[in-house]
Parts: C-alpha cells; structure tokens; sequence
C-alpha cells in the first residue's frame, strides 16, 4: 500500500485540494509575496500590517495550542506579547543590542512566567481558569507600569532594533518581514508536530476527558504544564518579533482587552484547528482595517459581526470547512 | 489615625460600588452561566444617559432616575435580542459574543456622545463635606454613596431572600433545568434577572460619574475588578460579592494610600515610590490568585454548585 503523502507531517486528506487545505495554501502564499507587492507598489505600509498580522498569528497559534488543543482557555496571554517585548527593550535600554541574547531571554522569561502561571492556575476549572490567567496578566500589566525607568505607564520607544551580526537585518522592512514569515511556518510546523505526537494526544485526550486519561495511567497535569509552557515561550518570541516591528513596548499591550483580541482571533479562525488561528488573525486585522478605512466607527461593524460569529458559526471561520468543534 | 479612617471609608465607598457592580455579575453568571464581557458597557451607559438626562432635566436626580429607567431596558432589549442566543454555548462563545458587544456600545457611545468625555455636576447641596467624628470632615456625596448603595444591598436582600422572584432567582442559581421544569417561565426570569444587573451597573456607572469623568472605556478596568469580586466571593452568591466587594475596596485603597509609607520605612524613596503603586495594584490580584488556589469556589461558594 502507497504511503500517504504528508505535508508537515500531517497526512494529506485523500484530495489534498478541497478548500479546506487551499485556502491555508493561499493565504501562505499571499503572505509570502506580499514584499514583491511593496516593492512593486512602492507602498511600505502592507508589509507594517502583514507583518504585523504574521507575528500576531504566531501569538495566535500559541494561545490555540493550549485553549483549542488542550481545553486551557487563557484569557491572559497578551502577558507574554508583553513579556516577550519588554525583555528586547529592557536589554536594549542597558546597552544589550544583540538579538542573540534578547530573544532567548524573551523566550525563557515567557516560560518561567508561564510556568509559575501554570503551575498555580491549572489547578482550577473553567471559568476560574480564565479568570486566574487573567489575574496573573494584570500583574504584569501593572509591574509594567511601575516601570518608571523603562517608560512607565507611556510606554518606551526603543532606539534600535534586535542585531544579528550581520546574519539579518531587521532596519530592512522586507528582511524583518520575512524573518517573521519564517518564524510563523516554523511556529505551524512547531505546533503541527506537537499535536500530532504522542504528547498531543495526551493533551487533545485530556482536554475531553480527564478522568479517562488519568485511568489509562497518564499524569495530566504535567502534560498540560508543558503545553502552557511551550505556548507562553512561543508567545514570548512572538512579543520580542512585536517589539523589533513597532520599536515600542508600553504597558497597553498586555491591557486584558488585548488578551480578549488573541481569543476573539483564536475563536473566530476556529479552535483547535492547525490553520484556524492564521485564518482568524488574518480576518479580524484585516477587516478592522478596511472598516476604518471606510467608516469612522469600525467596531459598530466589527462587535455585532464577533456576537453572530459566536450565535451561528459553530468552529468558527475552519468549521465551515468541516474542521469539528472542540469545546 | 483620622487619616486612617478617612481612607477606610473611600474603601468601603470603593466596595459599595463594586458590589452594585459585581451583584448583577454575579446573579448573571450563577443563573445563566453567563459570562459577560459586556456588563461594563451598561456601567458606562448608565454614566452617559445620567449625564445627558441631568443636563436636559436640570435635575441630578430626576437625571439619574430616568438614566436607571433607560439602562434597565436597555439591558432587556440587549438580553432578548443578543445574549438570549448565547445561553447554554461554551464559555468562550460568551467572551467572543460579548466581547464584540463591548467593541460596539464603546463605538456606539463614541458615535453619539463624541469621543470627548462628559461631566456629571453634583447638586450644590451635595458638596458639602459633613463632621462625621470631631475633626474629621467627610465629602456628603461620598457618604451618600455608602448609604445609597448599603440600602440597595438591603433591598436585594430582601428582594433574593423574601420574595417570590428571590425564590425563582435563588432556585435558578442552584438548579436551572429544576425551575425550568417546574413551570417556571425561564427566559422571563433571565429577562428579568439581566435587566436588575443592567440596573445595577447603571447605578454604579451613574453614582461614580461625578467622582471620575464619564468616558469611553469606563467600564473596562472596574469590570475585571467586579470579576475579581465574584471569584473571590463565590459564583452566583449576592453574600459573597458583598464581602468580596468590601474586602477588594479596602485593600485597594488602603494599598494605595499607606504602601508607599510602609515601602519607604524598609526601602529608599525611589524604590518605594516604583514599587508601590504596582504592588497595590497588583495585591487584589495576588488575593484572587490565592483564594482560587486555596479554596477554588471562592469564599461563599453558592450551594449545589
């Protein structure tokens, strides 16, 4: 019997060209171009938001890897976009500029905090799980305020951009782009591997059964830790990519209304589906875009349309693909 | 010590508010199982419609009478038409649904009253400041507040405990599909249940507006404190959020006030005035954090639940 053919590890459906799989492929390819399209156009400004769309993704995908696959819905993970980018500019405001530092620091610290955060809220359910996640990000929010040195409650421009030794340069628009295109594929790939192993399996079987998991001789709470750790360090990175594309850290991404935009996104691409976070960054920036750029009032448009999402598309925009709803 | 009891009493005022807050949260989240993202959007409506009614009727409180009237059906009309789809769906269907509500009253108030915020004037009667014990003068809205706000807490009281709508409310938080079965007109009862809370968050909104400015976004940040409040408390128990409620009011203002003192007594100046307005904003959180990991139900968990 033929071997099935894979794409990133994931078995093919039998027609590997149904919607479900083309629109993840186009909306890949149209990231991947869009470069070619500034530098034809001469317009700088789409690669600021794709760019921007494609480092949100990654925070996306993160927070899909614990709430969609793993059933632990944080509703504080704006903390580590917030963790990740304040590492960059605190290591750059004392004198630190190379990204080969930065960016693990921004990693490990994003894990440490995830770790203490999981270690302590995974012992609670449901609703009190998203309430204590969201606790532990308002104290990051407000320790960052109390960050007189580092801007306050303003906020802190940072001066110069993570340096690579020469390996990329992030003051070239399109470099930095493309660094963080190829940090989202990887992130796909990252998570894509994760929940198709053995790990995630544990985590998927926990997240709908518990009980069942711990019967068949699982220790779920370790499974899980590692998850929220795993997904906090990757929305680290995705906080440090944040820093070096806006050059500002301030306190205001890590509000707990920005935590609630990386769940409408997660939510409305679908949870628990590979490509669904991607899917709902990309609709939610863009349309947010368009609406302010044709009515001064765009959240009119965008509230009721998050509110029918939620009333009529069950599994958000992937569930009309098929993809089945994980609660 | 004076000064002490002066900052006791802006906690407790503090609380008062959260609690009117936090109640209408709480009945909401016990007996539905509703999490709404949007109850801070009626807490702002309410600051607006009594800025707005006051300065047409010239009146304060014919103003805040006809803003309470006007975020009661607003409530209701928002209840039957978006939130009454969202009973009995995931948790996170709610933080979407509501969370799109929050983005659209916050634009809506922004479309209607401009992105300038507002002032509420107080009648001039109410400016005073009263000698509660010798030597300390007490602003008379502040203690107005208290008052106001300690009767209504009485009067829901009664209202859950002796009536027979109490009887339904309270039956409602400890077994829904029960009630329901029994002949009990349900989505009347939730109706009515999510146009006390709007009422009660309208009344927060309008009796804090003349202490802060009436804005967009008001509601944001004393929403997740009224959360805090009903964690700690306990879902769904009207008891719980009240001691929630003062608790929190207390030990966010008295953080405020006295920490920088406590810090500069062990730290240099500098360090205690960095250090402590994020640790008083912070304690609350570290509170909410410690009585989940503790007692995950909160303090006064409601019964059966």
């Amino acid at each position: 019997m033929k071997a099935a053919r894979k794409v990133l590890g994931v078995p093919l459906p039998a027609c590997w060209l149904a919607p479900r799989t083309a629109l993840p492929a186009a909306v890949l390819v149209v990231l991947g171009l869009v470069p070619v399209y500034a530098a034809a156009t001469g317009d700088p400004f789409a690669l600021t938001l794709f760019g921007r769309i494609e480092i949100l993704a990654m925070a996306a995908l993160s927070l899909n890897l614990i709430m969609g696959y793993g059933g632990m819905a944080s509703f504080g993970h704006a903390a580590y976009l917030g963790i990740g980018g304040y590492a960059v500019g605190i290591l750059w405001k004392e004198g630190i500029g190379s990204g080969f530092v930065q960016w693990p620091v921004a990693i490990a610290v994003s894990a440490l905090f995830a770790l203490v955060v999981g270690a302590l809220s995974l012992r609670t359910r449901g609703v009190y799980f998203i309430m204590i996640t969201l606790a532990f990000a308002q104290m990051v929010y407000y320790v960052a305020q109390g960050l007189d040195r580092y801007g306050g409650d303003d906020g802190m421009t940072i001066g110069s951009r993570s340096s690579f030794a020469g390996l990329v340069n992030l003051n070239n628009a399109a470099q930095l782009y493309y660094l963080c295109f190829a940090l989202l594929l990887a992130s796909l790939f990252l998570v894509s591997r994760l929940v198709n192993s053995r790990f995630g399996l544990v985590i998927e079987g926990t997240r709908s059964n518990e009980r069942r998991m711990r019967a068949i001789g699982v220790s779920p709470f370790r499974y899980k830790l590692v998850c929220f750790v795993i997904a906090g360090a990757l929305c680290g990175l995705a906080g440090a990519l944040l820093a070096n594309h806006t050059n500002f850290i301030s306190p205001a991404m890590m509000y707990w209304t920005r935590s609630g935009d990386l769940m409408v996104m997660v939510i409305l691409g679908g949870l628990g589906s590979l490509f669904g976070p991607v899917l709902g960054t990309v609709t939610y920036l863009l349309l947010e875009e368009a609406l302010s750029r044709v009515t001064e009032y765009p959240g009119l448009f965008i509230g009721p349309a998050l509110l029918l999402v939620a009333i009529f598309m069950h599994g958000g925009i992937e569930g009309l693909f098929g993809a089945r709803r994980r609660d | 010590m004076l000064y002490f009891i002066e900052q006791c009493l802006n906690g407790v005022q503090l609380g008062m508010l959260l609690f009117l807050l936090a109640a209408g949260l709480t009945l909401i989240f016990g007996i539905m199982d509703l999490v709404n993202l949007a109850h801070g959007s009626l807490y702002m409506l309410g600051a607006y419609f009594a800025a707005t009614f006051a300065a047409f009727t010239d009146s304060f409180v014919l103003g805040a009478l006809l803003a309470l009237v006007a975020t009661a059906i607003c409530g209701m009309v928002l209840e039957v038409i978006a939130i009454r789809p969202l009973y009995g769906r995931p948790h996170l269907d709610h933080v979407l649904g509501t969370f799109g509500l929050l983005l659209f009253f916050n634009e809506l108030v922004r479309l209607v009253w401009g992105p300038a915020g507002m002032t509420l004037s107080l009648p001039s009667a109410m400016l005073t400041a009263v000698q509660i014990i010798p030597g300390l003068y007490y602003p008379l809205y502040r203690l107005v507040i208290i008052l106001v706000a300690l009767a209504v807490a009485a009067l829901l009281y009664v209202v859950v405990m002796r009536t027979r709508l109490g009887m339904l409310i309270r039956a409602g938080a400890s077994n829904r599909e029960m009630v329901g079965a029994l002949g009990v007109n349900i989505k009347l009862l939730y109706t009515l249940v999510f146009g006390l809370g709007a009422t009660l968050a309208g009344f927060a909104g309008l009796m804090q507006a003349p202490i802060l400015t009436v804005q967009i976004g008001m509601g944001e940040n004393i929403l997740i404190l009224a959360f805090v409040v009903i964690i700690i408390g306990g879902i769904g128990s009207i008891r719980g959020a009240f001691v929630a409620a003062v608790i929190v009011g207390l030990i966010d203002t008295l953080g405020r006030a006295f920490l920088p003192d406590v810090l500069h007594s062990v730290l240099s100046v500098n360090a205690a005035m960095t250090l402590a307005p994020a640790i008083s904003s912070m304690s609350i959180y570290m509170l909410m954090a410690a009585v989940l990991v503790v007692r995950p139900e909160g303090l006064f968990p409601a019964a059966s639940r």
